[in-house]
């Protein structure tokens, strides 16, 4: 489904934060444009 | 021997007026958008002090309420009545916009507030009746201006204004003409921040068997940073408050760590302790101008009230162990490290399982765990989800995973070993704190043996990395008075041996 996509990435400190979805998705084949982990509180 | 808990205080100010000209939401709405619905209909959404005062997360931050209790009312607490109305709380009080503007300008020793004559008056008298603010601070009410020359101050001189009910009643002047971190702006925060801290430290010294002489150090863990531009961020708010709440025989300092502050140094302060460094440290910490209304965007959008109209702030008291109070256990420390990595599962797992492992625990042996706090009230609507319900999702996971509970007892984990959040949004405010006063109260009445405190914050927010950082650790029931420092059998032999050799030694230089 992610293969040769392009992501952009914003993870959530109190949830799954930005670099781990960063590893899923480049397993996944897409290339990451962008990821940072956000603090929402 | 560990240190102890010996005290803690929450106190709230309203502040309805700074959340419109303060609050970064709003400012960066100004800039972007000023003639935006949100910001000509934000005073509509704004709470009356007494409706602030009645709403029941309130009510259980200065410990009139209980979490259980808390826990009781259907949530969003925002819709419930309520009777519980007090200003005055177990551990602090709820104090309304213009004593807390009138605190700010006692909190200043620069001469940089100027109060509007009436405003100034009409203060001064309301503080006369505060008994924990010292008579000595009210002449500062009577040097006081003109409206006309407060509005000069604001236009000629870049002051930011003080309002309050919507109207200009004083400002505060820049500490410097060019220093960009002696900005009027940045005064403004600092002393919001130091006169919360100052509140909080007052109400600690008074609700517990404490005098102010006996604090030797205070460590200040908000977010703010004080100083000036060849140091920014220098120091020190410690003992800027502890000076106005008279604790005459303290130093101190500033700790930071984001949200993980207020944790990082609890963590200082038991370690001091402990080592017989210092008997009574305070960490105190204020609050926040900036995370007013942070979420009001979306709270004005589902016709919500602005629930973030609180500045708040926190003292706890960390003293020689008196046999009686919890102990802090600072052989069980978690720490999220540099090589922790950031996955879910290792971040919980460094600030929980692996520390207790290494004490013999397990998940399940913790009765409560007290994570970010946060009100759900204020991060749902905006989008934040359920934040504490959240970190006890994630540590009943690892339970699961690690064998400690069956998949189906998630739900009872969370229950059991966690709590609904109260706490206002202001960063380091909710992280971990917020529970200790009543884990104080808990331990020590059995109806729990064991707490975990965890604080998390957010470093990356400052762009000098990308990580996230945490700390935890154990409060535990005291064990008892009497407890010494003990000597290990195997240590008793081999100082024997030492001595024994030593001594033959002697002899054989003797006969030689």
């Amino acid at each position: 489904m992610l293969k040769d996509k392009k992501a952009i990435i914003i993870g959530d400190r109190d949830g799954i934060p930005g670099p781990a979805i960063e590893q899923c998705v480049k397993t996944a084949g897409a290339e990451v444009v962008f990821s940072s982990t956000e603090c929402f509180v | 021997m560990y240190s102890v808990l010996k005290g803690a205080s929450y106190i709230l100010a309203h502040t309805p007026d700074m959340v419109i000209h303060n609050g970064t939401t709003q400012t960066t709405q100004r800039t972007i958008d000023p003639d935006s619905e949100y910001l000509k209909n934000l005073d509509k959404s704004l709470r009356s002090y007494d409706e602030c005062k009645a709403y029941l997360p309130n009510q259980t931050y200065i410990g009139n309420i209980t979490p259980d209790e808390l826990a009781g009312y259907a949530q969003p607490w925002y819709q419930q009545k309520s009777d519980y109305i007090q200003r005055e709380g177990r551990f602090g009080e709820i104090m309304p916009e213009d004593e807390f503007i009138g605190l700010i300008a006692i909190c200043d020793v620069f001469d940089l507030v100027k109060l509007e004559s009436q405003f100034a008056v009409s203060v001064k008298k309301k503080l006369e009746t505060h008994s924990l603010i010292d008579p000595k601070f009210l002449s500062v009410f009577d040097k006081n201006f003109e409206l006309s020359e407060i509005n000069g101050f604001i236009a000629d001189e870049h002051a930011e204004p003080l309002y309050y009910e919507g109207m200009v009643v004083g400002c505060i002047k820049a500490a410097h003409d060019i220093d960009h971190s002696l900005s009027a702006h940045v005064i403004f925060e600092n002393l919001v921040s130091k006169a919360s801290c100052v509140l909080s430290l007052l109400h600690l010294i008074d609700k517990n068997d404490i005098r102010k002489e006996e604090i030797e150090y205070v460590i200040e863990c908000s977010e703010e940073a004080c100083g000036d531009m060849n140091q920014r961020g220098g120091g020190n708010f410690a003992k800027a408050a502890a000076e106005i709440a008279g604790l005459v025989n303290a130093t101190g300092c500033d700790v930071r760590g984001f949200c993980a502050g207020p944790t990082h140094a609890l963590i200082h302060a038991a370690t001091m302790v402990k080592a017989g460094t210092f008997k009574n440290v305070i960490v105190a910490a204020g609050g926040s101008t900036a995370k007013l209304g942070m979420n009001g965007k979306d709270h004005v959008s589902k016709g919500i009230p602005i629930l973030e109209d609180c500045v708040a702030g926190f003292a706890i008291l960390v003293s020689a162990n008196d046999g009686v109070s919890p102990e802090i256990n600072t052989d069980i420390v978690g720490r999220h490290t540099v090589g922790t990595g950031s996955s879910p599962q290792n971040v919980i797992s460094s600030l929980t399982a692996s520390a207790l492992e290494k004490a013999g625990l397990k998940l399940t042996d913790i009765d409560k765990y007290t994570v970010e706090m946060q009100n759900p009230d204020i991060t749902k609507p905006a989008g934040a989800g359920n934040v504490p319900e959240a970190n006890y999702k994630m540590i009943g996971a690892l339970a699961a995973m690690r064998k400690e509970i069956e998949k189906s007892q998630l739900a009872d984990f969370v229950s059991e070993h966690g709590m609904v959040g109260w706490a206002p949004t202001q960063g380091h405010i909710p992280s971990g704190v917020p529970y200790l006063g009543f884990a104080r109260q808990e331990l020590m009445d059995n109806k729990i043996t064991r707490a975990m405190v965890i604080g998390k914050g957010s470093l990356f927010l400052g762009r000098m990395t990308n990580l996230f950082d945490g700390v935890s650790f154990v409060l535990q029931q005291n064990s008892g008075a009497g407890q010494e420092e003990t000597v290990s059998e195997d240590k008793i032999r081999k100082l024997i041996a030492a001595s024994l050799k030593d001594f033959a030694k002697h002899l054989q230089e003797d006969e030689g």
